[in-house]
């Protein structure tokens, strides 16, 4: 056992928290309330390579750890979730994705591009009809010889309008179920895509969230990643993943929250004393510290199994479920502890705690991680 | 032209000073180390300098006295895009001690332009930059605010006292800068921290120095007094009060 | 034996802080049983220096040079002035000039330097100096060892005290003097109260909400006759020039009088800041750090607030 971060690790933290908290900061309440999407943030992240951070330099990424990506998520999202999801995205899934299954061509042309951050890709997996439920795709991909033909409508895509490549999940053979299901690169500009209007959600507000219709697209089929049905495996597998960063978002949530709650408690006076001397504020806040410590273990726990190339998918369903869930227990505590001023914008706790709410349903709700990890339990013991 | 890059490994500027039982010495257990500030600045300024002209800038070494423990420090420089690195193994000590050990690793070496912070965050002291011109027998520019580079002529702009001046110098030379050289501190990229794996690190034994002065001990600064709250609808008050109580108006 | 002061001179003409530091040497020269020996290098005429007398000014070296600031040069004539005079202790101001020539001055006569020293020494046998440390969060004392000794002294931390006495003044040779440097340009600050020597200052933080609100701040210090400063954030966002910039990493302010307008108080503006004698808070949050650094304190909109506080000012000059 080593709880010890290596010096690598602990200035990608330092380099992340450095440009959270002296850029993304400056102006994150203004984003969020007119749901600006961060454009230069997107552009500086990706010119110090966190857009693609987990790939391999020999593809243009930074090569880093999960566990290093682990930590700069949490920083980034400790002030800015908008930021860390389009980072999330990008690297855990649409990256991921590419290098871990695509062919070297794919690689060449799509990876490259991604993982210099020029462009910007996006996972469509949800429909309206078919959330969490990945096995149901109405989407079809029609096998048309030398290309496929993709018609229907994707729905909640983080990217959905910014993305440069689409991984579009689609349906080819009904008849085989989710055995039937492929995924496939496509150019967001290719014709017949057209993208819905911006989602105006309640948290992650600056994020780029849209629908996006296909109609007639057609997409060649050297674009087909892995083999022909291989789109559901590919999409669970890639989520495996994509759930440790969400994990270590919803962690940097709570943070973050946590941390302006103990700056505040310190500050403030009530009956003579600092709140924090109150023991009604000390408990929540030693409550707060234990549960942002467990979900940090196991987002790292996660990470570090995948970084040995071991099996991760329980320990990241686990990460993903615990962390979305105190995030929201810790956001709203962070908001009480602030009493009135926790209700307005200018301390930032309560969009902290918007935005911990959609880590509680993107990237398979709760309950889907309840599913995942019963299911494990039930078959081991 | 070859660039040193003087740096400090001070405790982070927002850390609490704790101190030993005895007052006699800082505890430093728990402290996150950063580059010194102004060094940081310094740094920037040599990169971006380094990327504007590449054919005149060959190399960025940075370089710093102290103990092992100061080489994440030198590795994040590394990082940030400085091209070799050396440790003087000689931590503690008075500026002039430190400044010795500088000019003893430097002293023969090609470095044309050597920067300094003006001063570092935690003594304060100033004085590093100007003892090490001295010891080189280099020209130093103090105050420096701005610093480019026109073939082998060296333009800065300094403070002096009531305004600023525009000079040429030329190397070699020392410049002590300080705030506006450059703006926002480089922070490592993650090509910048896979690099700087490879990077060459030196570390060069202390050379024979005695120091000047050394620490006596340390006190925690005075307690103010509550702020005295004064009503906004009674200007007036603030004004009576600091014409008569406080008296500085 | 004795005390050698470094005497910076404007246009010919001496500041406060020089009446600081030369009564400041007297002092010391008392305290050491030794005589005081200033020396001012540019041209400055007789009456001026003269002058100093009133200050404990004994004997002044004038080096009368056109040559403007060249560190190598200045540091290299005090150096000899120091050896000349057989200074055992050299004192210069800890500003922009003291800082670049007093480490030179230091290794030219194989000496400790201890700079932004505050007041006067803890105890002169064994040679002990208080200054503070960690940019203001901590007191240090400093023994300085070596047989000749260099400071600087943190300008305001002094006072000035007067001396009966005549100030003799020597002429010494600066035809030797070269220089590395080539000056461009210059350019002074006219008009405007300098940040660095100002009574009072008047300072502006986020709180402004942008840089069209500082005409109301100018007007301010206008009337208390004023430097205007700002925080980190306005600086960065361009709001202000970034010489305004007092803080951590900016200017280090020692003034009577410090306004922080709509500055919340980090840590960082803490450290340039807290050696003012009188600190003034106004801003909008009851709960923003500024005010546990502050002697006075306003919970209020700056957009009323600060009108009022032009205008009350303004009254109280009127009448004194």
């Amino acid at each position: 056992m080593n709880f010890e971060f290596s010096e690598e690790q602990l200035m990608i933290q330092q380099a992340a928290r450095d440009y959270a908290q002296r850029e993304l900061i400056k102006d994150v309440i203004e984003r969020d309330t007119h749901a600006i999407y961060p454009t230069e943030h997107v552009k500086a992240l990706s010119e110090l390579g966190f857009m693609g951070m987990l790939v391999d330099p020999e593809y243009d990424g930074g090569g880093m750890d999960t566990v290093s990506y682990v930590l700069a998520m949490e920083e980034i999202s400790k002030v800015d979730s908008s930021v860390s999801v389009i980072m999330s995205v990008n690297n855990s899934l649409v990256c991921y994705g590419i290098e871990k299954f695509g062919t070297e061509a794919q690689k060449e042309k799509f990876l490259k591009p991604l993982a210099r951050g020029e462009k910007i890709g996006a996972f469509l997996l949800s429909e309206p009809e078919a959330g969490s439920d990945a096995t149901s795709q109405r989407t079809t991909a029609e096998d048309k010889g030398d290309y496929y033909l993709l018609n229907g409508t994707k729905n909640w895509i983080t990217n959905g309008n910014t993305a440069g490549t689409y991984l579009v999940i689609a349906q080819t053979h009904p008849e085989k179920g989710h055995k039937g299901i492929n995924v496939l690169i496509v150019d967001r500009h290719s014709p017949g895509i057209s993208v819905g209007p911006h989602e105006d959600k309640m948290g992650m507000r600056s994020s780029d969230t849209h629908s996006v219709m296909f109609n007639d697209v057609k997409v060649p089929k050297e674009n087909r990643i892995g083999e022909d049905g291989f789109g559901f495996k590919f999409a669970m597998k890639t989520l495996e993943g994509g759930r440790i960063g969400i994990a270590a978002q919803a962690l940097g949530i709570a943070s973050g929250a946590f941390e302006r709650a103990v700056k505040y408690s310190k500050e403030r006076k009530a009956f003579g004393t600092e709140i924090a001397n109150h023991q009604s504020v000390a408990f929540k806040l030693a409550d707060m510290a234990v549960k942002i410590e467990n979900a940090r273990n196991l987002c790292l726990k996660a990470a570090w199994l995948k970084d040995q190339g071991k099996p991760y998918g329980y320990a990241s369903a686990m990460a993903k479920y615990y962390a979305a869930e105190i995030a929201m227990e810790v956001t709203t505590e962070a908001v009480q502890i602030h009493g009135g001023y926790g209700y307005v914008k200018e301390y930032h706790v309560e969009r902290l705690m918007r935005e911990a709410k959609l880590t509680q349903i993107y990237e398979g709700t709760s309950e889907i991680q309840q599913i995942v990890i019963s299911r494990q339990v039930l078959s081991e013991f | 032209m070859n660039i040193l890059v003087c740096i400090s490994n001070v405790p982070d500027t927002t850390t609490r000073i704790k101190y030993s039982a005895d007052m006699k010495s800082v505890d430093y257990s728990g402290v996150q180390w950063i580059i010194n500030p102004w060094d940081e600045l310094a740094l920037t300024r040599a990169i971006e300098l380094k990327e504007a002209h590449p054919a005149l800038v060959q190399k960025i070494t940075v370089i710093t006295a102290g103990g092992a423990d100061a080489e994440p420090t030198l590795r994040k420089a590394l990082a940030c895009g400085a091209d070799d690195a050396i440790r003087v193994d000689a931590p503690g000590g008075d500026s002039l001690f430190t400044a010795t050990q500088l000019a003893h690793a430097v002293k023969g070496e090609p470095f044309d332009v050597i920067l300094c912070g003006i001063e570092s965050s935690d003594y304060n002291g100033s004085a590093v930059g100007g003892m090490l011109a001295e010891l080189l027998d280099y020209n130093s520019v103090s105050a420096v605010s701005s610093l480019n580079l026109e073939g082998n002529s060296v333009k800065v702009t300094r403070e002096i006292d009531g305004g600023k001046q525009s000079i040429e110098t030329s190397a070699p030379v020392v410049l002590i800068v300080q705030k506006g050289i450059a703006i926002n501190p480089r922070i490592p990229s993650m090509r910048g921290i896979m690099t700087a794996r490879t990077k060459p690190l030196k570390v060069v034994a202390a050379a024979a120095a005695s120091p000047g002065s050394k620490v006596v001990g340390y006190q925690a600064p005075p307690q103010k007094s509550a702020c005295k709250m004064i009503d906004p609808e009674n200007i007036d008050e603030l004004v009576h009060l600091l014409h008569t109580e406080a008296r500085v108006i | 034996m004795s005390v050698l002061v470094y005497i910076e001179n404007r246009n010919g003409k001496f500041k406060k802080s020089t009446y600081e530091i030369v009564s400041y040497g007297k002092r010391l020269a008392n305290g050491l049983g030794s005589s005081l020996t200033l020396l001012s290098i540019g041209r400055v005429a007789e009456d001026e220096l003269k002058n100093l007398g009133a200050y404990g000014a004994g004997k002044i070296l004038s080096a009368e040079t056109d040559a403007p600031l060249d560190d190598k040069a200045y540091a290299s004539l005090i150096a000899s002035a120091a050896q000349n005079s057989g200074a055992t202790l050299v004192v210069m101001a800890h500003n922009v000039t003291g800082k670049a020539l007093a480490p030179r001055v230091a290794v030219r006569l194989n000496a400790g330097l201890v700079s932004a020293v505050n007041g006067l020494p803890v105890s002169y046998q064994p040679f002990v100096v208080s200054k503070k440390a960690f940019s203001g969060k901590s007191l240090m004392q400093a023994e300085i060892t070596s047989d000749i000794k260099v400071i600087t002294l943190s300008q305001n931390t002094a006072g000035i005290e007067t001396f009966a006495g005549e100030a003799l003044i020597e002429k010494i040779d600066t035809s030797s003097m070269t220089s590395g440097t080539k000056v461009v340009s210059t350019e002074v600050q006219t008009g405007k109260i300098l940040l660095s020597e100002a009574d009072v200052v008047v300072s502006g933080g986020r709180g402004m909400r942008s840089a069209d609100n500082w005409k109301p701040l100018e007007e301010l210090a206008g009337v208390l006759g004023a430097a205007t400063a700002c925080s980190r954030p306005v600086s960065d966002e361009g709001w202000r020039p970034h010489h305004e910039h007092v803080g951590q990493t900016g200017k280090v302010v020692a003034p009577n009088l410090y306004f922080a307008l709509g500055i919340s108080g980090a840590i960082q503006h803490l450290a340039g800041i807290s050696s003012s004698k009188v600190i003034v808070a106004v801003n909008k949050d009851p709960e923003a750090p500024i005010f546990s650094a502050a002697d006075y304190g306003i919970v209020g909109d700056l957009q009323t607030v600060l009108p009022k506080m032009t205008e009350a000012f303004r009254k109280l000059k009127a009448s004194s």
